[in-house]
């Protein structure tokens, strides 16, 4: 397939102004940054053992999510997110900002569907012991189902309830799809905003990886990392991911926007590219992440790559061979760290691209196979690369901004 | 026909193919002279049993099979015909090889029951939980079930199958789907970075566990008997939607390409906006202004005013508020001229295709505007007093139609409308 339009040089400059993350290594830019620095993962093996997961580490929700009501109207997925979504708003300045909030567009991507589980093996264990009758389902589902449940589980109320706890006003689109979704999202913010369509937006996405109905549907496909953690690049003959309860948004801003209201820029997204390889034969994705990154504006320079690999395979070693032929970029692993957080994967890579140029360092690699080498200096480049462990294949471009 | 560009400067974008199925049938054909016949979609539910249930009837689309049976696979297959039948009309790129980008709206995706139940079967034990369902599920005997209920499948099916460019998105704005799925195709084409896009959209989730979700919320109608007058948009008695299946697709072309490549145009997406409502998870903020706001950014999108629209195609859900807001807040922004402008509800007919419904109806607008003739809001016999559009009520009406605007609105606040003409501005 050929390639996904890149936003023309010379449009509005978009910059990062906002960033919030909720993950398993904490919470806010500092917590998740010495983490970072300490190398500290935090992983929980027994919790859903033989299934490896990096459970969120807990936050005090009433900050960002002061009603109650609120709270009780979502599931965790949901308020993980909507909690990170608040954290943006605040670190872009425009937390209560009625005029800003009024307008500002919102791309979020996002999974959904979180199961009562109780309920699904209440009906599942009596049909095993012979409840038959034509109805059975219909009365159990009737009797035993939250109602507000379905709320919880539509992709677009995580939107929705971003929209009501924080006062949004906009615009609001949910890209569904897994992995790619969030760069599909960024993508698309992207050129509204150099486009002129948009002047500020909200995007990212969130995910709770501490739920066994989302472990079901990849144990179908044999992706789930069992028994015992270890980076993503030293999974090859243990391959699989480890879900990640993470939430992560970005403010994205034109420039003009930015400067009129006094913002800082963290750094600024140049370019965001997406494609869907087919993967039939080895080869043919890697094959489209090489055709992505000629996709992206020049790189002068210093540079670093973070990605979102999976530890899935052969997704995985297909994107180490597409590394391979750009060693001259430090590489480093946000499944390793955060584990596998899906739709959000992507967003947090952008997060961590724009608090890297903005702390002027590179966070430390984490890897043993010697896939991710130390990195002397500021990056002032780095592409953030998102290749989904089925389908869908992103790249952007975060830079410093001058 | 006039400049490329609208107005504002912006390429024009048109239709030039478009596909349709609902639970009327199959087709623009066959659904166009069922819904200006008044025929009604809606009947008592045979795919499963409904015992139990306080709805028991839907706009399902029985007679397109797959198996095995998933809501996900109908709605793939049922995007895949009416993709076909757009690209047919179109005579656009090759045959897998489309010129431009998927926009699909779908509704999230997750696993059934029917699948659910096989690995309570596979489990074999009368005491179970999740940890049992979970050891028995890797091991390749269920690879199919991820590939089925990845939320991006189908998007990948048909951008695989009709060879669509870049990543294809897969949206959800609720029940404001379809309408997204055709304002991100406008938007993309308007940028300039594609001349043709492919804006797909697709609902075929009518299943027990769908169905009592709308039903614990009130909101659907449980007028089961007779099923055909169950959905009744602005009457006085009307209680709640229809659920139905459907989908819709459109081929979507810059002015300029289409007319170089001497395609026939179909119509014109003039204008589209949207606006979200941060009131309430389910319900419209009481005073109508981001339902306003919304239909108003759309006018002002189109660089038209509200004297140039001759015909409304409603959300028109049936349900009690919906109908109710809608008049309130089509009045805020149309005056006087609310009561002048004909109205109508297809979803009296087909049932609400939920993720479906902003594409069919902008299909089901472009077909008034290609016949002049606007189809009827049946089962319209006890008018709300409160209501006061001009409801092309029970039969169709003969209308000079130039311009329609089609309106669609969602839980989690969202809010979509879209202007569609018969020629460029």
């Amino acid at each position: 397939m050929t390639e996904t339009p890149v936003s023309k040089p010379g449009q509005t400059e978009v910059w990062i102004t906002g960033i919030g993350l909720a993950t398993s290594l904490g919470e806010g830019l500092d917590a998740n940054w010495a983490a970072l620095q300490d190398k500290r993962i935090n992983v929980d093996e027994n919790g859903f053992a033989p299934y490896v997961v990096h459970p969120l580490m807990p936050v005090s929700f009433d900050s960002q999510i002061p009603k109650k009501g609120d709270q009780r109207q979502m599931e965790a997925w949901q308020r993980i997110g909507t909690y990170a979504a608040g954290l943006a708003l605040d670190s872009a300045g425009i937390k209560g900002n009625k005029d800003i909030l009024s307008k500002i567009d919102m791309v979020v991507a996002a999974g959904g569907g979180e199961r009562d589980l109780n309920v699904d093996t209440g009906v599942l264990t009596a049909e095993a012991k012979g409840a038959n009758a034509p109805g059975f389902l219909n009365e159990r589902l009737m009797s035993d189902l939250r109602p507000t449940l379905f709320l919880a589980q539509l992709s677009n109320l995580l939107a929705g309830n971003i929209a009501i706890v924080h006062g949004l006003g906009g615009t609001s689109r949910t890209f569904m799809g897994e992995e790619v979704a969030g760069a599909d999202a960024a993508r698309i913010a992207l050129a509204r905003i150099a486009s002129g369509e948009s002047d500020i937006a909200l995007v990212g996405g969130s995910h709770n990886g501490e739920r066994k109905d989302l472990l079901v549907l990849y144990e179908f496909g044999d992706f789930n990392l069992k028994d015992k953690f270890a980076p993503v690049w030293a999974r090859k003959d243990h391959a699989g991911f480890a879900l990640g309860s993470a939430g992560a948004f970005l403010v994205l801003e034109s420039r003009t926007h930015a400067e009129a209201r006094g913002a800082k820029p963290f750094a600024k997204l140049a370019s965001v590219v997406a494609d869907l390889a087919r993967r039939k034969q080895p080869g043919d994705m890697a094959a489209t992440l090489e055709k992505l990154w000629a996709q992206l504006p020049k790189r002068e320079g210093k540079g670093a790559i973070i990605t979102g690999a999976t530890g899935a395979e052969p997704a995985t070693s297909e994107e180490r061979g597409f590394l391979k032929r750009h060693t001259d970029f430090p590489v480093r692993s946000t499944g390793t760290m955060f584990g596998h957080t899906m739709e959000t994967q992507f967003p947090l890579g952008l997060a961590l691209a724009a608090l890297s140029i903005s702390r002027g360092a590179l966070f430390p690699p984490n890897d043993s196979t010697g896939t991710e080498i130390e990195m002397q200096g500021a990056p002032t480049q780095i592409v953030v690369v998102g290749a989904g462990h089925w389908r869908g294949e992103g790249m952007a471009l975060v830079e410093a901004a001058s | 026909m006039t400049a490329p560009r609208d107005k504002l400067g912006r390429p024009v974008v048109v239709v030039t193919g478009m596909g349709i199925m609902t639970s009327l049938g199959a087709g623009k054909a066959d659904n166009w002279s069922k819904l200006v016949a008044g025929e009604s979609g809606i009947r008592t539910i045979t795919r499963f049993p409904v015992d139990g249930l306080r709805t028991t009837m839907a706009g399902t689309v029985d007679f397109v099979s797959v198996d095995p049976f998933s809501s996900t696979a109908l709605s793939e297959r049922m995007a895949e015909l009416v993709t076909q039948e757009a690209l047919d009309q179109a005579g656009i790129g090759a045959k897998g090889d489309f010129p431009g980008p998927l926009f699909l709206a779908v509704a999230p995706v997750e696993v059934e029951w029917p699948q659910r139940r096989e690995l309570g079967r596979v489990v074999g034990k009368l005491d179970f939980n999740y940890d049992d369902l979970l050891r028995i599920s890797g091991g390749g005997k269920f690879t199919a079930y991820h590939h089925r209920f990845m939320f991006g499948s189908v998007a990948a099916h048909l951008a695989e199958a009709f060879g669509t460019k870049g990543s294809p998105i897969s949206l959800s704005t609720a029940c404001a789907s379809g309408a997204t799925s055709i304002q991100l195709g406008v938007e993309a084409i308007r940028r300039g970075e594609t001349d043709a896009a492919l804006c797909v959209a697709t609902d075929g989730t009518v299943n027990p566990e769908a169905l009592v979700r709308f039903s614990l919320l009130s909101a659907l109608s449980t007028q089961n008997e007779p099923p055909q007058a169950a959905s009744r948009p602005f009457s006085k008695n009307r209680d709640g939607f229809v659920m139905a299946e459907g989908a819709g697709a459109l081929v979507l072309e810059s002015y300029e390409a289409a007319t170089a490549r001497g395609a026939k145009i179909l119509g014109v997406i003039a204008g589209c906006g949207e606006l979200t409502d941060s009131f309430h998870r389910t319900r419209s903020s009481p005073d109508g202004k981001p339902i306003i706001g919304c239909m108003k950014k759309t006018l002002a999108d189109a660089g038209m005013e509200p004297g140039q629209i001759d015909h409304i195609n409603a959300h028109g859900t049936a349900t009690p508020e919906n109908d109710k807001m809608e008049f309130n807040t089509t009045s805020a922004v149309f005056g006087e001229l609310v009561q002048k402008i004909p109205v109508t509800s297809n979803k009296s007919m087909v049932g609400h295709t939920i993720s479906a419904a902003g594409a069919v109806e902008a299909i089901f607008s472009l077909l008034t505007l290609e016949h002049q003739r606007i189809p009827p809001t049946i089962n319209y016999e006890t008018p709300d007093p409160t209501i006061l559009f001009d409801v092309v009520a029970n039969t169709a009406r003969d209308a000079r139609v130039t311009a329609v605007m089609s309106n669609s609105f969602g839980f989690g606040g969202q809010n979509a409308s879209l202007i569609l003409t018969r020629e460029p501005a």
